[in-house]
């Protein structure tokens, strides 16, 4: 039964490559990037062979426990990024739940991430092979720890199931971990420091670490290696509890969880909140923009990138912090530009298949690409302002007021006018209607990275002379080329903007359903 | 108009092997018990009229030169079993889906040729597509409305009627996210009502709807038809197209295996026994002695 259901693993993970050639050389790319941490780890530990005893400790305790970590959190953040083995769907195959938890297990091991631990956790093998007994200690230690990482991961993720298939918690969710995930540069840098402070802080840390079933598995090996044979028989009774303890709570999780399905909960609401749609005119462009304007703040997939926003000038005022060097918050203004007109690049991605209804309604590309490129506008444009002018409060430095005002108008304009070309034409791969913005999109990720990377290439082609007038301004000192963006700027990108927005409409209105049937490939 | 033959060669230039219902797909007579019509046509122009369409998706071919004439007025159905080429049918009719031969006209109006001016003809209903479902169902059907360039206030009042008449008033203001199942198709065909087309396709209607929701739906169309417009829905529900139906096509494998009205279809037979028997694939009920051992 077991051997069943990991080849049943191993099928779907076949036939999903077998969908399109893209899918095959996104797993190819997601791999290799992977293998290529997997190895930095790995050749790390083979080199801590050789290294002090108390600082190999460290650092494996450390890591290790920094992945059972990741395995535990990583999950609920993507809304359970594996679930082709879903337990839900082996209710009714009434597979004895030992060798269903032993299959689930094993299969969580076929992936890349189970790959790619399974890998550094071998290597722990390597450092630890200072003599027969300590290098046995550490296989040991290995197993446990991975099959630590993978257990905990499917408790947290069958805990949440329940929680997470409400609607709402799904999007609160989504949005809350977005905050210290996008923080997460600065956290860090302020971990490091107090790190540095105090050298003995990591050993202590891992020294306490080590006695906990986080950090018990990975410090066996060292124990073994010292000498220590006490706390190391100590030390894998711990890992060999916590390991049982927790397959324990995911067997009661797992047997609630197949006899209570997810119910969606929910209040019925009566008629008479229009919204937006009450409030803009009531045309199809109007309409466009009053649905798109509803799913920023109403899908979690879009209103968290509006999450990131306000998070910019933090991150870019700490990273300014440290350097000592304000000069460089003058960058808030375009970059912001560029990533809220770049927002709307994939629009029709996000539509997914409901993209139909533009199509059966003989909605006109113009119609449509005018209403999703105001919905963006509507508030991109004080954002940009805003952003664009509140730096100079801080830096004083106002003489570069007009040439930076200018590059990011003509940003957001360019930007948008691009995007609703692109939008039109090329179709990416994004998390589906309803699924976290964490979550894997289906889809191929190579086409995804060159419709990306493409389209910001000509963005940059685009904006260029914007931004040659801001450089030459700097060579020069004089205020003339700046004067001559901010006009030229807003000019220029208005231009482009109307430019995009009749060809991405002329596209739209020749290749419709060329554009439906790209999107219905990843449903 | 009522009698189809199936190509001499389909547009990708296979022919099929004799089926049990004694159907082939180089046959060019009609069917056994389909007569041509007798008398003169209601209105000569078809509500659609569908020639040649084939589609091919990679290797697969999923449509295979249908040709077909909904006769304005009619309540049209369109059976097959799973994996016919219902939907890729409708969905070429209705301009959703480029087909790589043949055309379809609504009202004579081409649909790939002046697809705008179509589509203001057609209200679609389609299975297996999302909707914007993050809007309330009142937006929702407000939008496929405005959408459509129509008045406000006409929006607004045809709305409140049409979620009344599909029991939706309740919920009008609910996300359309949290609808069930039946509910989303409810709200999906209200969608397809707003702007009172002349001609309403409807892919799998009465799916996951309740029988009370679904006998309304069929007041509702009935009443439709009776005013001059036409329906056609596809279905595998046999009884339900033998009853609502005046007039059925059968597709199979890509492929009309049949069309007309009910009565010259089913030729005395029920609709299933001749559905079954023009679509073959019955399996003899031997075997699975098994079954009866527990």
């Amino acid at each position: 039964m077991v051997a069943h259901l990991l080849r049943l693993k191993w099928t779907l993970l076949r036939n999903s490559l077998r969908r399109s050639p893209w899918q095959l050389l996104g797993l190819i790319i997601g791999g290799l990037y992977a293998l290529g941490i997997a190895g930095f780890f790995c050749v790390a530990l083979v080199l801590l062979r050789t290294a002090d005893l108390e600082l190999a400790r460290t650092v494996v305790v450390l890591g290790g426990s920094a992945a059972l970590l990741g395995w535990g959190t990583v999950p609920v953040i993507a809304s359970s990024a594996d679930m082709t083995l879903d337990p839900a769907r082996f209710t009714t195959a009434a597979v004895p739940t030992p060798q269903l938890l032993t299959g689930l297990a094993l299969g969580g091991l076929i992936g890349i991430p189970g790959i790619a631990t399974t890998l550094v956790a071998l290597a722990t093998v390597v450092t630890w092979s200072r003599g027969a007994p300590a290098a046995a200690a550490a296989v040991a230690g290995a197993g446990l720890g991975v099959l630590m990482c993978i257990v905990l991961s499917k408790v947290v993720t069958t805990a949440t199931a329940g929680l997470a298939s409400s609607r709402r918690f799904k999007d609160v969710s989504a949005l809350a971990f977005m905050v210290p995930l996008m923080l997460m540069g600065p956290i860090v840098a302020f971990v490091a420091q107090g790190a540095a402070g105090s050298a003995g802080f990591l050993t202590e840390l891992a020294g306490i670490l080590a006695w906990t079933p986080a950090g018990a598995a990975w410090s066996i090996g060292a124990d073994t290696a010292a000498g220590q044979y006490g706390p190391a028989v100590l030390k894998l009774l711990i890992a060999t509890a916590s390991l049982a303890g927790l397959a324990w709570c995911w067997k009661m999780l797992l047997e609630h969880a197949l006899v209570t399905p997810p119910f969606t909960a929910g209040g019925r609401k009566r008629a008479g909140r229009m919204g937006l749609f009450g409030v803009l005119p009531a045309t199809p462009t109007g309409a466009i923009t009053a649905r798109a304007l509803t799913y920023w703040i109403r899908d979690p997939r879009y209103s968290g990138s509006l999450v990131v926003i306000p998070l910019l000038p933090v991150l870019l005022f700490f990273q300014a912090s440290q350097t000592g060097d304000y000069g460089v918050l003058a960058v808030i203004g375009p970059l912001a530009a560029f990533l809220l007109a770049w927002s709307i690049s994939a629009d029709v991605s996000y539509d997914n298949t409901a993209f139909a209804l533009h199509l059966a309604s003989g909605v006109r590309g113009i119609q449509d690409r005018l209403g999703r490129a105001l919905a963006c506008l509507s508030f991109a444009f004080p954002i940009v302002l805003v952003f664009s002018v509140g730096p100079f409060f801080v830096t004083g430095e106002w003489e570069w007021l007009p040439a930076l005002l200018g590059l990011s108008l003509g940003v957001l304009f360019t930007g948008l006018g691009l995007a609703s070309v692109i939008s039109a034409r090329y179709t990416v791969a994004v998390p589906l209607p309803g699924d976290s913005p964490f979550k894997k999109p289906p889809g191929n990720v190579a086409q995804t990275m060159a419709v990306q990377f493409g389209g910001m290439g000509v963005l940059l082609v685009l904006v260029l002379p914007e931004a040659a007038l801001v450089v030459a301004q700097s060579v020069t000192g004089s205020m003339v080329p700046g004067w001559i963006n901010l006009v030229l700027g807003p000019a220029l990108g208005l231009l482009l903007f109307a430019i995009g927005v009749r060809l991405g409409g002329k596209w739209l209105d020749a290749r419709g359903p060329e554009l439906l049937a790209q999107l219905s490939v990843n449903r | 108009m009522l009698v189809t033959r199936s190509l001499r060669k389909s547009p990708f230039g296979t022919t099929l092997p004799a089926r049990p219902g004694g159907y082939a797909g180089t046959m060019t007579e009609p069917q056994p018990g389909i007569r041509p019509p007798a008398g003169p046509r209601p209105h000569p122009v078809p509500a659609l009229a569908i020639r040649g369409l084939a589609k091919r998706f990679g290797g697969k071919i999923a449509v295979d030169g249908i040709s077909l004439d909904v006769p304005a007025g009619s309540f049209y159905g369109i059976v097959g079993p799973n994996g016919a080429g219902k939907t890729t049918t409708l969905s070429m009719a209705t301009g959703l889906l480029r087909p790589d031969f043949g055309t379809a006209l609504v009202h004579g109006v081409d649909v790939w040729a002046r697809p705008l001016e179509a589509t203001k003809l057609m209200g679609i209903l389609t299975d297996g597509v999302r909707l914007f479902d993050r809007l309330t169902g009142e937006q929702l059907v407000s939008y496929a409305g405005l959408l459509r360039g129509m008045d406000k206030d006409v929006v607004s009042a045809r709305v409140a009627e049409l979620l009344a008449a599909l029991d939706l008033s309740a919920d009008a203001g609910t996300l359309v996210v949290d609808y069930s199942a039946g509910m989303t198709k409810k709200i999906a065909l209200a969608s397809a009502l707003i702007h009172a087309p002349r001609l309403l396709v409807l892919d799998e209607p009465f799916e996951s709807v309740d029988p009370v929701s679904a006998a309304n739906i069929r007041d509702i169309l009935d009443r439709y038809v009776e005013s001059g417009g036409t329906v056609i829905v596809s279905s595998h529900v046999m009884d339900l197209v033998q009853r609502m139906c005046d007039h059925v096509a059968v597709v199979a494998g890509g492929r009309l295996l049949a069309a007309g009205t009910v009565e010259e279809v089913r030729a005395g037979a029920s609709l299933e026994d001749r559905f079954v028997q023009l679509v073959g694939g019955r399996s003899r009920t031997e075997g699975l002695e098994w079954l009866r051992t527990f």
